[in-house]
Protein backbone atom coordinates (compact mmCIF):
# COMPACT_ATOMS: atom_id res chain seq x y z
CA UNK A 1 0.00 0.00 0.00
CA UNK A 2 1.33 3.47 -0.92
CA UNK A 3 2.13 5.69 1.85
CA UNK A 4 -0.92 7.97 0.29
CA UNK A 5 -3.37 5.26 0.66
CA UNK A 6 -2.25 4.00 4.15
CA UNK A 7 -2.81 7.15 5.24
CA UNK A 8 -6.34 7.60 4.22
CA UNK A 9 -7.03 4.17 5.52
CA UNK A 10 -6.05 5.14 8.72
CA UNK A 11 -7.67 8.50 8.77
CA UNK A 12 -11.08 6.36 8.04
CA UNK A 13 -10.65 4.14 10.66
CA UNK A 14 -9.54 7.07 13.12
CA UNK A 15 -12.79 9.18 12.43
CA UNK A 16 -14.85 5.70 12.11
CA UNK A 17 -13.67 5.53 16.19
CA UNK A 18 -14.35 9.00 17.06
CA UNK A 19 -17.72 8.96 15.35
CA UNK A 20 -18.73 5.48 17.49
CA UNK A 21 -17.51 6.59 20.55
CA UNK A 22 -19.09 10.12 20.47
CA UNK A 23 -22.72 8.17 19.43
CA UNK A 24 -22.05 5.57 22.49
CA UNK A 25 -21.43 8.58 24.96
CA UNK A 26 -25.04 10.02 23.35
CA UNK A 27 -26.71 7.09 23.55
CA UNK A 28 -25.80 6.70 26.54
CA UNK A 29 -27.13 10.23 27.58
CA UNK A 30 -30.74 9.80 25.75
CA UNK A 31 -31.07 6.27 27.49
CA UNK A 32 -31.11 8.06 30.67
CA UNK A 33 -33.12 11.10 29.74
CA UNK A 34 -35.66 8.84 28.13
CA UNK A 35 -36.01 6.66 31.05
CA UNK A 36 -36.67 9.92 33.11
CA UNK A 37 -39.27 11.13 30.67
CA UNK A 38 -41.13 7.87 30.37
CA UNK A 39 -41.04 7.18 34.10
CA UNK A 40 -41.02 10.81 35.48
CA UNK A 41 -44.13 12.75 33.24
CA UNK A 42 -46.60 10.49 34.35
CA UNK A 43 -45.32 11.35 38.01
CA UNK A 44 -45.63 15.37 37.22
CA UNK A 45 -49.25 16.79 38.52
CA UNK A 46 -49.86 19.77 40.68
CA UNK A 47 -49.66 17.22 43.73
CA UNK A 48 -45.94 16.94 43.82
CA UNK A 49 -45.74 20.59 44.36
CA UNK A 50 -48.43 21.23 46.86
CA UNK A 51 -48.30 18.20 49.25
CA UNK A 52 -45.73 16.55 51.46
CA UNK A 53 -44.07 13.18 51.34
CA UNK A 54 -46.94 10.43 51.70
CA UNK A 55 -46.81 7.23 54.21
CA UNK A 56 -46.56 4.17 52.06
CA UNK A 57 -49.66 3.57 50.25
CA UNK A 58 -50.83 6.87 50.52
CA UNK A 59 -51.49 10.15 48.09
CA UNK A 60 -48.66 12.79 47.98
CA UNK A 61 -46.16 15.08 46.80
CA UNK A 62 -42.58 16.31 47.49
CA UNK A 63 -43.14 19.83 48.43
CA UNK A 64 -41.02 19.49 51.36
CA UNK A 65 -38.38 18.13 49.87
CA UNK A 66 -38.16 20.67 47.08
CA UNK A 67 -38.03 23.25 50.02
CA UNK A 68 -35.56 21.27 52.03
CA UNK A 69 -33.16 21.22 48.83
CA UNK A 70 -33.53 24.74 47.82
CA UNK A 71 -33.21 26.11 51.43
CA UNK A 72 -30.17 24.25 51.73
CA UNK A 73 -28.89 24.86 48.10
CA UNK A 74 -29.62 28.62 49.07
CA UNK A 75 -28.01 29.05 52.03
CA UNK A 76 -24.89 26.62 50.61
CA UNK A 77 -24.38 29.44 47.96
CA UNK A 78 -24.57 32.44 50.31
CA UNK A 79 -21.93 30.67 52.57
CA UNK A 80 -19.61 29.22 49.50
CA UNK A 81 -20.01 32.19 47.22
CA UNK A 82 -18.11 34.99 49.12
CA UNK A 83 -15.54 33.19 50.74
CA UNK A 84 -14.97 31.73 47.16
CA UNK A 85 -14.65 34.57 44.98
CA UNK A 86 -12.46 36.49 48.19
CA UNK A 87 -10.30 33.38 48.08
CA UNK A 88 -10.39 33.73 43.97
CA UNK A 89 -9.31 37.11 43.86
CA UNK A 90 -6.48 36.37 46.17
CA UNK A 91 -5.32 33.98 44.32
CA UNK A 92 -5.43 36.42 40.72
CA UNK A 93 -4.87 39.55 42.16
CA UNK A 94 -2.98 39.78 45.07
CA UNK A 95 -0.83 36.20 45.63
CA UNK A 96 1.12 36.69 42.81
CA UNK A 97 4.50 35.79 43.55
CA UNK A 98 3.74 34.85 46.99
CA UNK A 99 4.64 30.81 48.43
CA UNK A 100 1.12 30.96 49.94
CA UNK A 101 -0.71 31.12 46.63
CA UNK A 102 0.31 28.39 44.69
CA UNK A 103 -0.23 26.33 48.24
CA UNK A 104 -4.05 27.72 48.29
CA UNK A 105 -4.66 26.59 44.85
CA UNK A 106 -3.12 23.22 45.69
CA UNK A 107 -5.12 22.75 48.21
CA UNK A 108 -8.15 23.91 46.05
CA UNK A 109 -8.14 21.21 43.51
CA UNK A 110 -7.43 18.49 45.76
CA UNK A 111 -10.64 20.28 47.26
CA UNK A 112 -12.55 19.82 44.07
CA UNK A 113 -12.13 16.63 43.41
CA UNK A 114 -12.42 15.51 47.17
CA UNK A 115 -15.38 12.66 46.92
CA UNK A 116 -18.29 14.52 48.16
CA UNK A 117 -18.95 11.31 50.50
CA UNK A 118 -15.81 12.53 52.82
CA UNK A 119 -17.05 16.44 53.10
CA UNK A 120 -20.30 14.43 54.26
CA UNK A 121 -18.23 12.67 56.53
CA UNK A 122 -16.65 15.35 57.53
CA UNK A 123 -19.37 17.82 58.64
CA UNK A 124 -21.03 14.56 60.52
CA UNK A 125 -18.15 14.81 62.82
CA UNK A 126 -17.74 18.65 62.95
CA UNK A 127 -21.38 19.13 63.42
CA UNK A 128 -23.69 16.76 63.63
CA UNK A 129 -21.76 14.40 66.65
CA UNK A 130 -21.55 17.76 68.38
CA UNK A 131 -25.04 18.96 67.83
CA UNK A 132 -26.14 15.49 68.81
CA UNK A 133 -28.62 15.33 65.73
CA UNK A 134 -28.94 15.86 62.20
CA UNK A 135 -29.72 19.44 60.70
CA UNK A 136 -30.15 21.64 58.14
CA UNK A 137 -27.92 23.41 58.89
CA UNK A 138 -25.07 20.79 58.63
CA UNK A 139 -26.33 19.83 55.43
CA UNK A 140 -26.23 23.61 54.16
CA UNK A 141 -22.59 23.54 55.39
CA UNK A 142 -21.63 20.30 53.67
CA UNK A 143 -22.35 21.89 50.31
CA UNK A 144 -20.80 25.23 51.07
CA UNK A 145 -17.87 23.46 51.04
CA UNK A 146 -18.40 21.82 48.09
CA UNK A 147 -19.64 25.12 46.38
CA UNK A 148 -16.15 27.19 47.13
CA UNK A 149 -13.23 25.32 45.24
CA UNK A 150 -15.35 25.29 42.34
CA UNK A 151 -16.16 29.04 42.85
CA UNK A 152 -12.29 29.74 43.84
CA UNK A 153 -11.27 28.30 40.59
CA UNK A 154 -13.91 29.94 38.09
CA UNK A 155 -13.26 33.14 39.63
CA UNK A 156 -9.67 32.56 39.32
CA UNK A 157 -9.85 31.91 35.91
CA UNK A 158 -12.04 34.29 35.00
CA UNK A 159 -9.99 36.98 36.87
CA UNK A 160 -6.84 36.11 35.26
CA UNK A 161 -8.63 36.41 31.55
CA UNK A 162 -9.46 40.55 32.33
CA UNK A 163 -6.13 42.12 29.87
CA UNK A 164 -3.02 42.87 31.95
CA UNK A 165 -3.25 46.10 30.01
CA UNK A 166 -6.69 46.60 31.73
CA UNK A 167 -5.62 46.40 35.11
CA UNK A 168 -2.72 48.62 34.18
CA UNK A 169 -4.34 51.07 32.85
CA UNK A 170 -6.03 51.53 36.03
CA UNK A 171 -3.07 51.51 38.18
CA UNK A 172 -1.36 53.95 35.58
CA UNK A 173 -3.87 56.52 36.74
CA UNK A 174 -3.05 55.52 40.68
CA UNK A 175 -5.89 53.67 41.84
CA UNK A 176 -5.38 51.91 44.86
CA UNK A 177 -5.06 48.08 44.48
CA UNK A 178 -8.51 47.06 46.32
CA UNK A 179 -10.14 49.44 43.83
CA UNK A 180 -8.45 48.15 40.88
CA UNK A 181 -10.12 45.19 41.73
CA UNK A 182 -13.72 46.01 42.60
CA UNK A 183 -14.46 48.71 40.06
CA UNK A 184 -12.38 47.49 36.80
CA UNK A 185 -11.41 43.99 37.03
CA UNK A 186 -14.83 42.76 38.74
CA UNK A 187 -16.75 44.53 36.47
CA UNK A 188 -14.54 43.06 33.76
CA UNK A 189 -15.12 39.69 34.68
CA UNK A 190 -18.57 39.70 36.89
CA UNK A 191 -20.37 37.42 34.34
CA UNK A 192 -17.94 35.07 34.26
CA UNK A 193 -17.94 34.74 37.75
CA UNK A 194 -21.86 34.28 38.18
CA UNK A 195 -21.59 31.20 35.47
CA UNK A 196 -19.07 30.00 38.00
CA UNK A 197 -21.35 30.14 40.63
CA UNK A 198 -24.13 29.01 38.67
CA UNK A 199 -22.47 25.83 38.03
CA UNK A 200 -21.51 25.26 41.62
CA UNK A 201 -25.44 25.62 42.06
CA UNK A 202 -25.88 23.18 39.63
CA UNK A 203 -23.43 20.03 40.96
CA UNK A 204 -25.02 20.97 44.82
CA UNK A 205 -28.31 20.85 43.66
CA UNK A 206 -28.12 16.87 42.99
CA UNK A 207 -25.51 15.68 45.67
CA UNK A 208 -27.04 12.94 47.86
CA UNK A 209 -24.00 11.47 49.47
CA UNK A 210 -22.74 14.45 51.72
CA UNK A 211 -26.58 14.66 52.89
CA UNK A 212 -26.99 11.54 53.98
CA UNK A 213 -25.14 12.04 57.08
CA UNK A 214 -26.14 15.81 57.08
CA UNK A 215 -29.87 16.35 56.66
CA UNK A 216 -30.53 13.26 56.84
CA UNK A 217 -34.14 13.21 55.62
CA UNK A 218 -37.30 14.11 57.02
CA UNK A 219 -41.34 12.32 56.85
CA UNK A 220 -42.44 15.48 57.16
CA UNK A 221 -42.65 19.18 56.32
CA UNK A 222 -40.18 20.95 58.25
CA UNK A 223 -39.10 24.16 58.28
CA UNK A 224 -36.77 24.29 61.31
CA UNK A 225 -33.26 24.72 60.02
CA UNK A 226 -31.84 22.86 63.40
CA UNK A 227 -33.84 19.96 62.55
CA UNK A 228 -33.65 17.10 59.84
CA UNK A 229 -35.13 18.12 56.75
CA UNK A 230 -36.53 16.56 53.72
CA UNK A 231 -34.38 16.81 50.46
CA UNK A 232 -34.88 16.05 47.08
CA UNK A 233 -31.77 13.69 46.28
CA UNK A 234 -32.25 11.60 49.77
CA UNK A 235 -35.84 11.31 48.98
CA UNK A 236 -34.99 9.95 45.73
CA UNK A 237 -33.05 7.31 47.14
CA UNK A 238 -34.94 6.25 49.71
CA UNK A 239 -38.28 6.07 47.70
CA UNK A 240 -36.39 4.14 44.99
CA UNK A 241 -35.23 1.72 46.92
CA UNK A 242 -38.96 0.69 48.87
CA UNK A 243 -40.95 -1.87 47.25
CA UNK A 244 -44.09 0.49 46.97
CA UNK A 245 -44.76 1.25 43.62
CA UNK A 246 -46.44 5.09 44.60
CA UNK A 247 -42.93 5.76 46.41
CA UNK A 248 -41.18 4.81 43.46
CA UNK A 249 -43.40 6.72 41.27
CA UNK A 250 -42.45 10.13 43.09
CA UNK A 251 -39.02 9.21 43.37
CA UNK A 252 -39.17 9.24 38.77
CA UNK A 253 -40.87 12.64 39.50
CA UNK A 254 -38.28 13.73 42.00
CA UNK A 255 -35.44 12.69 39.44
CA UNK A 256 -36.68 14.48 36.69
CA UNK A 257 -37.31 17.94 38.45
CA UNK A 258 -33.60 17.78 39.54
CA UNK A 259 -32.59 17.12 36.32
CA UNK A 260 -34.89 19.68 34.29
CA UNK A 261 -33.75 22.46 37.22
CA UNK A 262 -29.69 21.65 36.95
CA UNK A 263 -30.33 21.69 32.71
CA UNK A 264 -31.89 25.25 32.97
CA UNK A 265 -29.21 25.86 35.43
CA UNK A 266 -26.27 24.90 32.92
CA UNK A 267 -28.57 26.64 30.16
CA UNK A 268 -28.39 30.03 31.68
CA UNK A 269 -24.95 30.05 32.89
CA UNK A 270 -23.96 29.26 28.97
CA UNK A 271 -25.95 32.68 27.97
CA UNK A 272 -24.12 34.14 30.71
CA UNK A 273 -20.54 33.38 29.82
CA UNK A 274 -21.59 33.91 26.07
CA UNK A 275 -23.62 36.94 26.82
CA UNK A 276 -20.44 38.17 28.46
CA UNK A 277 -18.37 37.30 25.24
CA UNK A 278 -19.94 39.58 23.12
CA UNK A 279 -19.45 42.58 25.18
CA UNK A 280 -15.92 42.41 25.66
CA UNK B 1 19.62 39.23 16.13
CA UNK B 2 22.50 39.59 13.25
CA UNK B 3 22.92 42.93 11.72
CA UNK B 4 23.98 43.65 8.69
CA UNK B 5 25.69 47.27 8.08
CA UNK B 6 25.90 48.53 4.55
CA UNK B 7 28.96 50.34 3.65
CA UNK B 8 28.02 54.36 3.27
CA UNK B 9 29.14 55.39 0.43
CA UNK B 10 28.31 59.34 0.67
CA UNK B 11 31.48 61.37 2.29
CA UNK B 12 29.09 64.43 2.15
CA UNK B 13 26.28 63.25 4.53
CA UNK B 14 23.09 64.57 3.32
CA UNK B 15 19.87 64.16 5.23
CA UNK B 16 19.21 60.74 5.58
CA UNK B 17 15.52 60.58 5.96
CA UNK B 18 13.20 63.06 3.60
CA UNK B 19 10.37 63.23 5.67
CA UNK B 20 8.62 66.63 7.44
CA UNK B 21 10.14 66.71 10.67
CA UNK B 22 9.44 69.20 14.04
CA UNK B 23 10.29 72.27 14.58
CA UNK B 24 13.80 72.61 16.18
CA UNK B 25 13.21 71.88 19.77
CA UNK B 26 14.33 75.38 21.14
CA UNK B 27 13.23 78.46 19.45
CA UNK B 28 12.82 81.86 20.61
CA UNK B 29 9.04 81.76 21.30
CA UNK B 30 9.13 78.24 23.13
CA UNK B 31 12.44 79.57 25.35
CA UNK B 32 14.90 77.54 26.60
CA UNK B 33 14.02 73.98 27.67
CA UNK B 34 13.45 73.26 31.35
CA UNK B 35 14.73 69.58 32.25
CA UNK B 36 11.94 67.48 33.81
CA UNK B 37 13.35 64.12 34.38
CA UNK B 38 16.80 62.86 34.80
CA UNK B 39 17.26 59.21 34.08
CA UNK B 40 21.30 57.93 35.44
CA UNK B 41 22.89 54.93 34.82
CA UNK B 42 19.70 53.24 34.67
CA UNK B 43 19.28 49.17 34.66
CA UNK B 44 16.51 46.99 34.70
CA UNK B 45 15.62 43.13 35.28
CA UNK B 46 13.25 40.59 34.38
CA UNK B 47 14.42 38.41 36.67
CA UNK B 48 17.90 37.62 36.02
CA UNK B 49 18.15 39.42 32.47
CA UNK B 50 19.48 43.11 32.23
CA UNK B 51 17.21 44.65 29.44
CA UNK B 52 18.61 47.92 30.30
CA UNK B 53 21.95 48.64 30.51
CA UNK B 54 22.99 51.53 32.20
CA UNK B 55 20.64 54.29 30.44
CA UNK B 56 21.48 57.88 31.36
CA UNK B 57 19.24 60.62 29.65
CA UNK B 58 17.35 64.19 30.22
CA UNK B 59 13.66 64.40 29.30
CA UNK B 60 12.29 68.19 28.93
CA UNK B 61 8.86 70.03 30.06
CA UNK B 62 6.57 70.78 28.12
CA UNK B 63 8.40 69.23 24.74
CA UNK B 64 8.00 65.70 23.34
CA UNK B 65 10.66 63.06 23.73
CA UNK B 66 10.25 59.81 21.85
CA UNK B 67 12.06 56.30 21.94
CA UNK B 68 12.69 54.42 19.25
CA UNK B 69 14.30 51.00 17.63
CA UNK B 70 13.87 47.47 17.32
CA UNK B 71 11.97 45.30 18.79
CA UNK B 72 12.89 44.51 22.27
CA UNK B 73 15.37 47.38 22.58
CA UNK B 74 13.82 48.05 25.65
CA UNK B 75 12.37 51.25 24.80
CA UNK B 76 8.84 50.20 26.29
CA UNK B 77 10.31 48.92 28.95
CA UNK B 78 12.39 52.34 29.70
CA UNK B 79 8.83 53.65 29.48
CA UNK B 80 7.43 51.48 32.28
CA UNK B 81 10.24 51.85 34.68
CA UNK B 82 9.06 55.97 34.34
CA UNK B 83 5.85 55.19 36.51
CA UNK B 84 6.66 52.14 37.78
CA UNK B 85 4.34 50.24 36.39
CA UNK B 86 6.64 47.49 36.51
CA UNK B 87 6.21 47.01 40.33
CA UNK B 88 3.32 45.43 39.57
CA UNK B 89 5.24 42.49 38.56
CA UNK B 90 7.38 40.14 41.13
CA UNK B 91 10.84 39.71 39.64
CA UNK B 92 11.14 42.86 37.89
CA UNK B 93 13.77 45.57 39.32
CA UNK B 94 15.38 48.56 38.44
CA UNK B 95 18.87 50.10 39.87
CA UNK B 96 19.91 53.68 39.44
CA UNK B 97 18.43 56.73 39.53
CA UNK B 98 15.46 58.49 38.20
CA UNK B 99 14.90 61.80 39.40
CA UNK B 100 11.82 63.66 38.75
CA UNK B 101 11.80 67.32 39.64
CA UNK B 102 14.99 66.11 41.75
CA UNK B 103 13.29 63.18 44.07
CA UNK B 104 14.46 59.50 42.91
CA UNK B 105 11.34 57.91 42.46
CA UNK B 106 12.99 54.59 42.57
CA UNK B 107 13.55 55.20 46.14
CA UNK B 108 11.93 52.55 48.61
CA UNK B 109 9.11 54.29 50.58
CA UNK B 110 7.87 56.35 47.44
CA UNK B 111 4.05 56.25 47.32
CA UNK B 112 3.57 54.48 44.15
CA UNK B 113 -0.29 56.15 44.02
CA UNK B 114 0.73 59.84 44.57
CA UNK B 115 3.49 59.14 42.06
CA UNK B 116 1.18 57.98 39.00
CA UNK B 117 -1.29 60.51 39.29
CA UNK B 118 1.48 62.86 38.34
CA UNK B 119 2.45 60.46 35.40
CA UNK B 120 -0.42 59.27 33.39
CA UNK B 121 0.42 56.15 30.48
CA UNK B 122 -1.78 55.38 27.55
CA UNK B 123 -1.21 52.12 26.13
CA UNK B 124 -0.79 50.39 23.27
CA UNK B 125 -4.18 48.73 23.14
CA UNK B 126 -6.96 51.09 23.87
CA UNK B 127 -7.97 50.09 27.52
CA UNK B 128 -11.33 51.80 28.01
CA UNK B 129 -13.09 50.79 31.46
CA UNK B 130 -15.91 48.47 31.72
CA UNK B 131 -18.11 51.66 32.62
CA UNK B 132 -19.60 54.95 30.86
CA UNK B 133 -17.45 56.96 28.78
CA UNK B 134 -18.58 59.75 31.43
CA UNK B 135 -17.46 57.26 34.55
CA UNK B 136 -14.02 56.20 32.51
CA UNK B 137 -13.04 60.00 32.96
CA UNK B 138 -14.56 60.50 35.98
CA UNK B 139 -13.01 58.13 37.77
CA UNK B 140 -9.46 59.39 38.11
CA UNK B 141 -10.71 62.67 39.27
CA UNK B 142 -12.63 61.07 41.70
CA UNK B 143 -9.67 59.17 42.91
CA UNK B 144 -8.07 62.80 44.10
CA UNK B 145 -10.72 65.02 44.31
CA UNK B 146 -14.20 65.66 46.15
CA UNK B 147 -16.11 67.80 43.28
CA UNK B 148 -19.91 68.58 42.86
CA UNK B 149 -21.63 66.94 40.38
CA UNK B 150 -21.53 70.43 38.32
CA UNK B 151 -17.57 70.90 38.59
CA UNK B 152 -17.28 67.17 38.19
CA UNK B 153 -19.30 67.54 34.68
CA UNK B 154 -17.23 70.04 34.02
CA UNK B 155 -14.26 68.78 34.33
CA UNK B 156 -15.32 65.45 32.66
CA UNK B 157 -16.69 67.94 29.54
CA UNK B 158 -12.75 70.22 29.45
CA UNK B 159 -10.89 66.23 29.31
CA UNK B 160 -12.74 65.23 26.49
CA UNK B 161 -12.45 68.61 24.97
CA UNK B 162 -8.83 68.84 25.21
CA UNK B 163 -8.45 65.22 23.86
CA UNK B 164 -10.68 66.12 20.51
CA UNK B 165 -13.29 63.57 21.60
CA UNK B 166 -16.37 66.17 23.18
CA UNK B 167 -18.21 66.55 19.90
CA UNK B 168 -18.52 62.81 19.04
CA UNK B 169 -19.49 61.98 22.84
CA UNK B 170 -21.64 64.65 23.99
CA UNK B 171 -24.37 63.22 23.32
CA UNK B 172 -23.99 59.35 24.78
CA UNK B 173 -21.70 60.04 27.50
CA UNK B 174 -23.86 57.14 29.16
CA UNK B 175 -23.31 54.90 27.02
CA UNK B 176 -20.65 51.94 27.31
CA UNK B 177 -16.82 53.36 26.39
CA UNK B 178 -16.21 50.24 24.81
CA UNK B 179 -19.05 51.03 22.43
CA UNK B 180 -16.37 53.42 20.90
CA UNK B 181 -14.48 53.10 17.55
CA UNK B 182 -10.82 52.09 18.53
CA UNK B 183 -9.67 56.03 17.83
CA UNK B 184 -12.13 57.37 19.76
CA UNK B 185 -11.37 54.75 22.64
CA UNK B 186 -7.84 55.73 22.15
CA UNK B 187 -8.83 59.37 22.38
CA UNK B 188 -10.74 58.27 25.65
CA UNK B 189 -8.09 56.64 26.90
CA UNK B 190 -5.84 60.18 26.52
CA UNK B 191 -8.77 62.19 28.21
CA UNK B 192 -8.74 59.82 31.22
CA UNK B 193 -5.41 60.56 31.55
CA UNK B 194 -5.22 64.20 31.57
CA UNK B 195 -8.40 64.79 33.06
CA UNK B 196 -5.87 63.92 36.66
CA UNK B 197 -4.18 66.55 35.82
CA UNK B 198 -0.60 64.99 35.53
CA UNK B 199 2.80 66.45 34.92
CA UNK B 200 4.30 64.04 32.72
CA UNK B 201 2.72 61.81 29.94
CA UNK B 202 3.49 58.44 29.03
CA UNK B 203 2.50 57.31 25.70
CA UNK B 204 3.32 53.70 24.51
CA UNK B 205 3.07 53.15 21.03
CA UNK B 206 -0.43 55.25 21.17
CA UNK B 207 -1.14 54.83 17.55
CA UNK B 208 -0.08 51.10 16.51
CA UNK B 209 -3.83 49.78 17.17
CA UNK B 210 -5.42 52.60 14.80
CA UNK B 211 -6.25 53.42 11.26
CA UNK B 212 -4.17 56.42 9.61
CA UNK B 213 -7.18 58.91 10.14
CA UNK B 214 -6.94 58.15 13.95
CA UNK B 215 -3.42 58.45 14.14
CA UNK B 216 -3.48 62.09 12.83
CA UNK B 217 -5.93 63.23 15.40
CA UNK B 218 -3.79 61.47 17.78
CA UNK B 219 -1.20 63.13 16.46
CA UNK B 220 -2.38 66.68 16.54
CA UNK B 221 -3.39 66.10 19.96
CA UNK B 222 0.25 66.08 21.31
CA UNK B 223 1.01 68.20 19.60
CA UNK B 224 -1.28 70.60 21.28
CA UNK B 225 -0.69 69.17 24.71
CA UNK B 226 2.96 69.36 24.63
CA UNK B 227 2.29 72.99 25.55
CA UNK B 228 1.35 71.40 29.03
CA UNK B 229 3.15 68.46 29.65
CA UNK B 230 6.57 66.60 29.22
CA UNK B 231 5.06 63.84 26.89
CA UNK B 232 7.46 60.69 26.07
CA UNK B 233 6.28 58.25 23.26
CA UNK B 234 7.63 54.92 22.23
CA UNK B 235 7.02 54.56 18.64
CA UNK B 236 7.60 52.16 15.85
CA UNK B 237 6.56 54.45 13.32
CA UNK B 238 9.95 56.73 12.03
CA UNK B 239 8.06 59.28 10.17
CA UNK B 240 5.77 59.70 13.91
CA UNK B 241 8.83 60.19 15.56
CA UNK B 242 10.09 63.19 13.17
CA UNK B 243 7.06 64.59 12.74
CA UNK B 244 5.66 65.43 16.51
CA UNK B 245 9.15 64.62 18.46
CA UNK B 246 11.21 67.44 19.90
CA UNK B 247 13.78 64.96 20.86
CA UNK B 248 14.37 61.36 19.92
CA UNK B 249 16.42 58.69 21.53
CA UNK B 250 17.26 55.94 19.69
CA UNK B 251 17.66 52.15 21.81
CA UNK B 252 19.26 48.84 20.30
CA UNK B 253 19.29 46.00 22.51
CA UNK B 254 19.53 47.49 25.79
CA UNK B 255 21.37 50.43 25.27
CA UNK B 256 20.79 54.20 24.28
CA UNK B 257 22.38 54.30 21.28
CA UNK B 258 22.10 58.22 20.47
CA UNK B 259 20.14 61.19 22.12
CA UNK B 260 19.52 64.53 20.32
CA UNK B 261 16.62 66.79 19.12
CA UNK B 262 14.95 64.59 16.80
CA UNK B 263 15.98 67.20 13.71
CA UNK B 264 19.32 66.08 14.27
CA UNK B 265 18.84 62.65 14.65
CA UNK B 266 16.76 62.35 11.17
CA UNK B 267 19.20 64.24 9.48
CA UNK B 268 22.93 64.02 10.69
CA UNK B 269 22.82 61.21 13.00
CA UNK B 270 26.27 60.76 14.82
CA UNK B 271 26.29 56.88 15.25
CA UNK B 272 26.44 54.74 11.92
CA UNK B 273 23.65 52.18 13.91
CA UNK B 274 20.77 55.07 14.04
CA UNK B 275 21.48 55.93 10.43
CA UNK B 276 21.01 52.21 9.47
CA UNK B 277 18.01 52.18 11.31
CA UNK B 278 15.89 54.86 10.39
CA UNK B 279 16.53 54.66 6.77
CA UNK B 280 15.71 51.27 7.47
CA UNK B 281 18.50 49.14 6.26
CA UNK B 282 17.88 46.93 9.72
CA UNK B 283 15.07 46.64 12.18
Amino acid sequence: MSPYNRRRVTNVIVLGLCFAATGLALLVLFLILGALLVNGLPALNLDLFTEATPAPGNHGGLVNAIYGSAVMTAIATLIGTPVGILSGTYLAEYGRGSALAPAVRFINDILLSAPSIVIGLFVYQAMVVRMGHFSAWAGAVALAILVVPVVVRTSEDMLNLVPAGLREAAFALGTPHWKVVVMVTYRAAIQGMMTGVMLAVARIAGETAPLLFTALNNQFSSTDLSAPIANLPVVIFQFAMSAYPDWQRLAWGGALLITFAILVLNIFARLLASWSGETK
Amino acid sequence: MTVEVAPVQTPTRPPVLSVPIAPRAHTAERGVPETKVVIKDLRFYYKTFEALKGISLDLYDRRVTSFIGPSGCGKSTLLRVLNRIYALYPGQRATGEVLVDGEDILAPGQDLNLLRARIGMVFQKPTPFPMSIYDNIAFGIRLYERLSAQDLDARVEQALRRAALWDEVKDKLKQSGLSLSGGQQQRLCIARAIAVKPEILLLDEPCSALDPLSTQRVEELIAELKSDYCIVIVTHNMQQAARSSDYTAFMYLGALVEFDETESIFTHPRERQTEDYITGRFG
